[in-house]
């Protein structure tokens, strides 16, 4: 499973190589090329690139409005994560340790949502969120609310629509770690006296990192840039990078400052997975240390 | 139990529950029980903890595209749920919807050859990475997970401004070239986990029993290797079924794709209409992914 231990040659001749090229090419010119022509726009007053200045980054940098957006995109990718995590863990752990035939169900449960196209998730929560949705309605009848409250167009709403249009990015990889675990080390644990939540925390949990880490890395980054759920969900009033992207660039037209805003969350983002990828690599470190 | 002695906190002698300092706080005198019972109160309170967030999670993760599903038959006109009444009148009023089909229309073309250009050039590119110790290969394989991290909006945009730069205009073959981007990931991801597995040792068996290497692929590799390749290529068209942050700047009027038209009906003006749409989506995701299961083994393919 782990990539690279045994180097398998695909066919009788040693280096296959040369198979990569094609993709290569393909992503050099159609992948990497336009970012570079997009670094290249942000980095003039026109959209004609004629006159090279940094003005579009002053302009970024020097307005808080546009630096309260990129935190608060960063944060709500956070926010939806960590609520990703409280909630995927559990569904991992259950499936690694269920009999085969409900660890397919329950993969196929997870996986259900993420291949159902996003415009029709983030739909449904429109009908349950709404004033009249079914939310409200059951707040209403448990008594926790009296009046509707509004749910659409709010922050929470759009965390908790992005966690679970997100979820199986955080449950898959840990899924795939956690049943690669070696049971006898639970045992091993319990018979040494730990109970089953410490065996939890100091045996399953670090082993499981590099699941937990990817799958953090995984859900972050679509969470920061989910353009349909931010929009639907959290209306015109909240305003996080992608919607800011498209309304200078559509709205606008004013390609140069769009560009800029990308390359800003772009390297925002990289910061971030860059962060995790660290951690990953340390807790693989440790996990494999036996 | 002579590894009791080495942890420093449990000298020798003592009673078994009292090796469970965490358990003794949370439960008190239920500790004192051991681990003699069949099921102790710890392993009882997880299964309980996580059993619950589970549950959850999975009424969490099903109801929405229940509660559509269920929403799309109403008799009324308000997307109300439960809806009062049943019929199929706004699946009957999809056949009248004549963009949405265009724009469906559009969505499957494109789907269709960005799943095949993804599924022929990630395979191969799988096969080069997988075999290589190069510099290359480990620079590639990072280049072509990349578009799965990175902000699908900024490349989609990159994309506007670049074929802009070269004097393009919007097409259905530059959309497909854009989603190959996004999508390709999927076909290699599952390609590579496949071919992890395929022991070398078989094309040494191969190529000694006199076959060539397209032999050896035809006869060998691909098969050993088809159902990572199949689920790959589900996903890849699912994504590029799906895909809006290319298509919102790659696509025009003419070229408008489902995801896009569907989105600007919700923006603009919500009807039943869309709820009858996306049923149809749902159901026919469902039957994709039986299918996808049956023949690629999906649920395997994506939980390794």
């Amino acid at each position: 499973m782990r990539r690279g231990n045994s180097s398998p040659t695909l066919l009788p001749v040693s280096d296959e190589w040369p198979l990569a090229l094609p993709l290569a090419a393909l992503f050099v010119v159609c992948f990497v090329a336009p970012f570079f022509v997009l670094l290249a726009l942000s980095l003039h007053a026109d959209a004609d690139m004629m006159t090279f200045s940094a003005a579009q980054y002053a302009k970024f940098f020097g307005d808080a409005f546009n630096l309260s957006i990129l935190w608060s995109t960063l944060w709500l990718a956070v926010r939806a994560t960590l609520v990703c995590l409280v909630f995927g863990y559990p569904i991992a752990w259950v499936c690694s340790r269920a009999p085969a035939r409900w660890q397919s169900a329950l993969v196929f449960v997870v996986v259900l949502p993420i291949l159902t196209s996003v415009v029709v998730r983030t739909f449904a929560w429109i009908v349950i969120l709404g004033r009249e949705g079914v939310m409200n309605d059951v707040l209403r009848a448990l008594r926790i609310v009296d009046e509707p409250v509004p749910l659409l167009f709010t922050e929470t709403g759009v965390i908790a629509v992005l966690a679970q249009v997100q979820m199986p990015l955080m449950v898959l990889p840990l899924f795939a770690t956690l049943s690669r675990i070696d049971p006898n080390l639970g045992d091993a644990s319990a018979a040494l006296g730990a109970g089953a939540w410490r065996t939890f925390f100091r045996v399953t949990l670090p082993l499981s990192a590099p699941g937990l880490v990817a799958g953090c890395i995984l859900v972050f980054s679509a969470c920061a840039t989910a353009f349909v759920t931010q929009t639907l969900i959290g209306g015109a009033r909240l305003v996080y990078m992608p919607l800011h992207i498209y309304q200078q660039a559509i709205g606008a037209n004013n390609w140069p400052f769009a560009a800029t805003i990308s390359v800003v969350f772009t390297v925002a983002v990289m910061i971030v997975l860059y962060a995790l990828n660290r951690a990953g690599r340390m807790s693989k470190a440790y996990g494999d240390d036996r | 139990m002579a590894t009791i002695a080495d942890d420093p906190a449990s000298p020798k002698g003592r009673p078994e529950g009292e090796l469970r300092p965490l358990g003794r706080r949370r439960s008190g005198e239920a500790a004192s029980v051991g681990r003699s019972r069949p099921t102790p109160w710890d392993v009882r309170s997880q299964r309980v903890v996580f059993g619950v967030l589970t549950a959850i999670a999975v009424v969490f993760l099903v109801g929405p595209t229940i509660i559509v599903l269920l929403t799309s038959f109403t008799a009324t006109e308000s997307l109300r749920f439960p809806p009062r009444g049943y019929s199929l009148r706004w699946y009957r009023a999809l056949l009248d919807a004549d963009q949405m089909q265009a724009a469906a229309w559009n969505s499957l073309i494109v789907a269709f050859w960005t799943t095949l250009a993804s599924v022929v050039l990630g395979t191969a590119a799988a096969l080069g990475v997988a075999g290589s110790r190069t510099r290359f290969a480990r620079i590639a394989d990072v280049l072509f997970m990349s578009p799965l991290v990175l902000p699908a909006l900024a490349f989609g945009f990159a994309a506007l401004v670049y074929i802009h730069l070269l004097g393009f205009h919007p097409s259905i073959p530059l959309l497909v070239v854009g989603h190959v981007v996004v999508c390709v990931p999927f076909v290699l991801r599952t390609t590579l986990a496949a071919l992890a597995q395929v022991d070398r040792a078989l094309f040494d068996a191969s190529a000694s029993l006199g076959a060539g290497r397209f032999m050896t692929f035809r006869r060998v590799t691909l098969p050993l290797i088809a159902r990572g390749v199949g689920a790959g290529a589900f996903l890849a068209f699912m994504a590029s079924f799906d895909n809006v942050p290319v298509s919102l700047f790659l696509a025009d009027e003419r070229t408008e794709v489902l995801p896009i038209h569907l989105w600007q009906q919700i923006d603009t003006n919500l009807d039943v209409r869309t709820a009858a749409i996306s049923g149809v989506i749902i159901v026919v995701t469902i039957a994709l992914m039986v299918l996808a299961e049956r023949f690629a083994g999906l649920s395997r393919q994506l939980s390794r």
